[in-house]
Formats: C-alpha cells, structure tokens, sequence
C-alpha cells in the first residue's frame, strides 16, 4: 500500500535556535528542514531569527545571509535568482515554489521551509532528481527529425503554429509541479508526472518535430500518461504560471483524435 | 522510485525509467470513464425521479412499470453502465494505492468479478420480470 506517514527515521525533531541580534526590530523566523546524512541523526527543524530590515526581500535572500553570516553549514540550490534557472525550488510555507521569486512578506507567520516533498534528501533542502531527470530524458526532449534541414536556413514554423508552443516553452524544469502532485508520490516510479509530460508535450505540439507518432506510443500507457487524475496541484503550484494538467489533456485528446 | 530501485539496484536510472516499455494502452480505458459517466448522468436522473414516484405503489404496480420495455432497457442500460462505470474506477483506485502485481492484478480481477455478478444478478432480475 501507498504509505501514507513517515518512516520512524523521517520523522522531524526540533533543532537549534539562532537568535537574532540585539537591537533587531523587524524580526522574522525561519524553521528550515534540515537533515545530513553522515550524522544518521533524524532530521530536524532549525529556527533562525533574521532581521528582515537588513535582508533582502526574497526568501532566497534570507537562505543565502543564513547560510553567509548565520551558519555555514544550511545546504540548498541557487544559481540565478531570477527564476529562470529553477535550482531553488523547495516547499516554503506548504506550497513549492522558487525561493527566489517569493517574497518574505507574502508570508504571515513562521516561514517554514522543507524540501521538494516525497522526493529523496541528499541533504538539507537538496533532493534528489535522478529519477526525474532520467524520466525527462525518456521523452527524448529533443527534436527529432528524418528531413534534412534547408540549406542556409532554419526550419521554418508560422505564427500560428509557433503560438502552440506558448505556455509550454517558458517551463523551467524547477519540478515544483511533479513533487506536489499525489499521483507522482504514489506512483511515481512509472508515472512520468506533469512537469515531464507537459516537455513531452511541448516537442508534440511542436509543428516542426517528425515524431510525434513515435512520442504519442511512447506515453500511451495507464501508468506513464494516465496516472493524471486532473487534482489541478501542478497547476496551483507552478512559479511560472503554467498549467501542465492541460497540456496532459491535449496528450489525451490527440490520443482518442488518432483512433477515430 | 520505490519499486523498481528495489527490484533492480543495479540498472541505470534510464534503463528504470524505461523498463518494459509502454503498455499501448489506457486511453480506451481513460476514455470509456468519460463516456460512461456522461451516459449516467441522464439514466441516473431518471432512475431516481422514477423510483421516487413509484414510492407507496403496490407491488404489482412495481412489476408492471419494470415490464414495461421502455423502463425495461433503460433499467438495463443504467445495470449495465453503472457496474462497469464502477468496475473501471475502482481499478484505477486499485493501480494507484496498492503495491505489487500480485495485490493489483487480483484486486482489479475480484472487483470486476463481483461487479459482473452482481450485473448480472441485476439485470436477470429485470429480464424476469420483463420477459
């Protein structure tokens, strides 16, 4: 059966406090997930007192003069803080999102901050992707095709047909989508999850691709395609604004299109 | 993740990912739940208002509303289309909580056993009564 708590080595105790300095007037908790594998310990939470009046506005922000000034030892991903790299993705304030594009204040209380959920910890906030990055490699997100491209110039694509990539080109590959939704925790050994096929999708939709046939038998199948019970979390979660439920519709449409 | 790194520790994250391939099929089945549940939603409508206006009849005022041939083949359309409506969902229940083949291959057999029965069972009882 699906499990549906936490293994007794999972469970989360309570860390240390990092009190924020004297004199500080905008003060603002961070209890961030932490969890190092060389120790063997249970993972923890750390609470950190930030002044917010000497920190930038982000969530990244906070993390990064954490992990500077505060302790050294706090792991995550970044690279751009612009989101556009989708390295920062985590779970902060119960719903993933990119650390760098949500800011502080949007949050009331407590900022609580977890990892990518039901995914593999490394260590601290860093998950483990292989298995979706092997999963993203298996829809070959690439364009194949048999005809030679003309000489001295691109493939070409109208206006319209290039409008058909809209909503699915902007996607980051952050997994926000893919680690909220139920389906891809319960099954996410075989179901591929909605940040992989909207990819897969986005090379279907794509006027210029020769496979689409080829990519269309490659996800027929009740696991890898039709795990998507349209829960909507993909869509509710992505920082992009981006609705990978429906681009796994058009997969199911094109799917009932080429049998009548 | 969890089956299959466990079933074979040694294969490449893609050689998992790819395993046996796609099965070719799903889309009938992911189908068939939208037509049947479209088709329901009229049956099921009137199956409620007629039962509810049958309410205070005689028995024999019962039987001759069944035997009836319209109710008749609506009764059976509605038999028919709510135990395999149910069948087919409860197998998707089945495939996404339970683990291993052995638990999701015989539960998905023992309920669409139990809904072919008790189809069966119903729709012989409208038969009798129709026939």
């Amino acid at each position: 059966m699906a499990t549906f708590t936490l293994p007794k080595n999972s469970t989360i105790g309570t860390g240390r406090t990092y009190k924020a300095e004297a004199g500080a007037r905008n003060v603002k908790a961070f209890k961030i997930y932490r969890f190092d594998p060389d120790t063997g310990e249970n993972p923890r939470y750390d609470t950190y007192e930030i002044d917010l009046d000497k920190c930038g506005p982000m969530v990244l922000d906070a993390l990064i003069k954490i992990k500077n000034e505060v302790d050294t030892t706090l792991t995550f991903r970044r690279s751009c803080r612009e989101g556009i790299c989708g390295s920062c993705a985590m779970n902060i304030d119960g719903m993933n999102t990119l650390a760098c594009l949500k800011p502080i204040e949007d949050v009331k209380k407590d900022v609580r901050i977890t990892p990518l959920p039901h995914m593999p910890v490394v260590k601290d906030l860093v998950p483990d992707l292989t298995h979706i990055y092997a999963q993203l490699r298996s829809i070959q997100p690439w364009m194949k095709t048999e005809t030679a491209p003309p000489p001295d110039e691109e493939r070409r694509q109208s206006k319209e047909e290039r409008a058909k990539l809209d909503g699915l080109w902007e996607c980051i590959l952050c997994f926000c989508c893919s680690t909220a939704c139920p389906s891809y925790w319960w099954n996410g050994d075989r179901y591929l999850g909605p940040a992989v096929l909207l990819q897969a999708y986005r090379w279907i939709a794509d006027s210029r691709d020769e496979a689409t046939g080829e990519r269309l038998d490659d996800l027929e199948d009740p696991f890898r395609l039709y795990r998507c019970h349209t829960i909507m979390n993909c869509a509710a979660t992505c920082p992009k604004g981006l609705n990978p439920a429906k681009a796994i519709g058009e997969i199911r449409q094109l799917m009932i299109e080429r049998q009548s | 993740m969890s089956d299959n790194s466990i079933k074979f520790p040694m294969r490449t994250p893609l050689g998992r990912v790819r395993n046996l391939g796609s099965a070719k099929g799903g889309t009938h089945h992911w189908w068939m739940q939208r037509v049947t549940s479209i088709a329901l939603l009229p049956l099921t409508l009137w199956f409620v208002f007629s039962a509810a206006s049958l309410a205070g009849h005689s028995f024999e005022a019962t039987q001759a509303w069944i035997a009836r041939p319209f109710n008749a083949v609506l009764l059976l359309a509605t038999i028919g289309l709510s135990f395999y409506h149910a069948a087919i969902g409860v197998q998707v229940v089945i495939e996404d909580y339970t683990r291993g083949e052995l638990a999701r291959q015989g539960g998905i057999l023992a309920v669409k056993a139990l809904c072919w029965i008790l189809a069966l069972m119903a729709g012989l009882a409208v038969l009798r009564i129709a026939v």
